[in-house]
């Protein structure tokens, strides 16, 4: 049965139902009520687990990296300038290559100062080793994270779950939340081969010269290149339990035969999707969900783009200075197609502007009929509010 | 899909409003969705809310531009821009005031309750909340008012939860029964 839940209560539920041993946090918002709800049932004797308080993200990771090396099942959650707090430690965790998993309730980055959702902090750890899937619902967030476990203690590599802050992490809906059954008879009890055991000494994250590094480097590459296969069975495996699928490394939706795409990571589809339906007048489009953005599924891209004259990336974070950050990947996976379709490359709902059903007809609208490219936009941006010079 | 902005000022429990609804509604079979407009977080600012109800799942998650209802815990935001912003015709607003009334003079009619002074007899809070909930399910029946009590018993227990059903039961008694519940199910929900 569907409760009536927040979405940031029900991914403390869920990490519960994961069992994790340790979870470390320093709490900033939005994922603040994660690891409220999660101390709340340690708390309550409802959860066998050590809820380590600590003084900042960088320590919070830093716990959670220890703990998932002697043993324990690890989770922490952050947000935007926590996730730049921690940026040293995420690089060490998947760099070391330690599965664990964290929450990252998406957040602009400061400055100027800003509290809402876009996914600028997220995008920020692109490169960092972690594999990065978004969710595109509450529901999703439930089911990502219950995969996230499996997936990380399977390919040995970190996973963050992308959670569009507030939007998602502070909407209350009807979402089924899995049994413990279900959860345990999915997630196997946690262990992991390089674990530092006593009665076993050795070292870990000790000094690599260049004589290794390279390699060491190599293989994180191909160790999240060939993490795909097993986000995809992940879900499939989870969808045979619960009935649902999040999509696996990306998922098409809308309508298969438009000749115009839309990619889209997190929950601003669902907004888009019901733009299209609400007006029959509109043009038609493909959504492509990119559900996994590292690792970055080019061959299933390829796929989901064949038939398409135009395909927009829309994105929730950019890089000043040269455009989108999404979108030149998506360009460089499309060059090998026979026909690929023009990539226009917008960003949207940066800080928390509100991302209205208009934004649909805006976008259509903005490619249709376009020969070539448009630059990069920031495509909500209200230029009048700017002076001439910075237009 | 029926939409419904509640506009209060920080620490009146607008967000709370906002989930109880919902919460209510789900528990009675339907689909909902309730989430805040993010500003500043401080007692006194004006804040706002969001519900979208139907029978169909919620996919869109922006904010309620044009809603059916409104729900206004203060009566002095009636005269701050855009609390009535895009109300659409036909539909109605509930708003906290002094006393019992009904004005159906302009394009949008408005009922008042003492939803404060209700909440200061019952629970000893000036948190007008509760009893504007009861009142606004009451006017549209869009679910029996035990929906709402069974959602602020995950709130509530004992001795605090028995002070709210009894002010749940006093507010529904300020107004008349069924009389929004024309423009309630003129809209899908």
């Amino acid at each position: 049965m569907a409760l009536a839940l927040e979405g940031s209560q029900a991914l403390a539920r869920t990490v519960a139902l994961c069992r994790p041993q340790v979870v470390a946090a320093y709490p900033i918002t939005p994922q603040t009520h994660i690891v409220e709800g999660i101390a709340k049932l340690v708390a309550d004797g409802k959860l066998a687990c050590e809820m380590v308080s600590v003084e900042s993200e960088h320590s919070a990771a830093s716990v959670a990296l220890g703990a998932a090396v002697a043993g324990s099942r690890a989770y922490t959650a952050s947000a935007s300038q926590g996730i730049l707090l921690m940026a040293e430690v995420l690089y060490d965790i998947a760099g070391l290559r330690i599965p664990l998993v964290m929450t990252c309730a998406n957040r602009a980055l400061s400055g100027p100062l800003n509290i809402w959702n876009d996914q600028q902090d997220s995008m920020s750890m692109r490169d960092s080793g972690w594999i990065q899937l978004y969710c595109a619902t509450n529901q999703e967030a439930v089911d990502t994270t219950v995969q996230a476990f499996r997936i990380a203690e399977r390919c040995e590599l970190p996973v963050m779950v992308c959670v569009d802050g507030f939007t998602l992490t502070h909407t209350l809906e009807p979402l089924e939340l899995p049994t413990a059954e279900q959860v345990d008879g999915f997630l196997p009890t946690y262990s992991f081969r390089h674990g530092l055991d006593p009665s076993d000494p050795r070292s870990l994250g000790t000094l690599v010269g260049p004589e290794h590094f390279t390699e060491v480097r190599h293989a994180h590459h191909q160790a999240l290149m060939q993490a795909q296969a097993e986000i995809e069975q992940a879900d499939a495996d989870w969808a045979a339990v619960v009935g649902r699928h999040c999509g696996g490394l990306l998922e098409v939706r809308g309508d298969p035969d438009a000749r115009l795409g839309i990619l889209t990571l997190g929950s601003v589809l669902g907004t888009l999707e019901d733009a299209m339906d609400a007006d029959p007048e509109l043009p038609r489009a493909r959504f492509i969900k990119l559900r996994s953005y590292r690792p970055f599924p080019a061959e299933a891209l390829r796929k989901a783009c064949e038939g398409l004259d135009h395909l927009i990336v829309l994105e929730r974070a950019l890089s000043p200075g040269s455009g989108g950050i999404v979108g030149p990947e998506v360009l460089t996976a499309l060059v090998e197609m026979a026909e690929p379709p023009r990539v226009h490359n917008y960003a949207a709902g940066l800080g928390g502007r509100d991302l209205a059903l208009d934004l649909y007809a805006k976008l259509t609208q903005a490619v249709l009929g376009a020969e070539r490219p448009r630059e990069f936009a920031i495509i909500d941006a209200d230029l009048e509010m700017l002076p001439e010079s910075d237009r | 899909m029926l939409e419904i902005r509640i506009h209060g000022r920080g620490g009146q429990g607008n967000v709370v409003a906002a989930y109880l609804l919902a919460a209510a509604a789900i528990d009675g079979g339907r689909y909902a969705q309730a989430f805040p407009a993010f500003g500043a977080e401080r007692r006194g600012a004006p804040v706002a809310a969001f519900v979208r109800i139907d029978e169909q799942p919620i996919r869109r998650r922006c904010q309620v531009r044009e809603p059916t209802f409104l729900i206004v815990q203060d009566p002095a935001l009636m005269e701050v821009p855009g609390t009535l912003s895009g109300l659409q015709a036909g539909g109605t607003v509930l708003v906290d005031g002094a006393e019992a009334g009904v004005d159906d003079s302009g394009d949008n009619e408005i009922v008042s309750i003492p939803a404060t002074r209700l909440a200061m007899e019952h629970i000893g809070r000036p948190v007008p909340n509760t009893a504007l909930l009861a009142a606004f399910i009451t006017l549209t029946e869009l679910m029996p008012l035990s929906g709402l009590i069974d959602a602020l018993s995950e709130r509530f227990k004992g001795p605090v939860l028995e002070k709210n059903r009894a002010l749940v039961e006093a507010a529904a008694e300020t107004v008349e029964a069924g009389r929004w519940r024309e423009v309630a199910h003129g809209v899908g929900a």
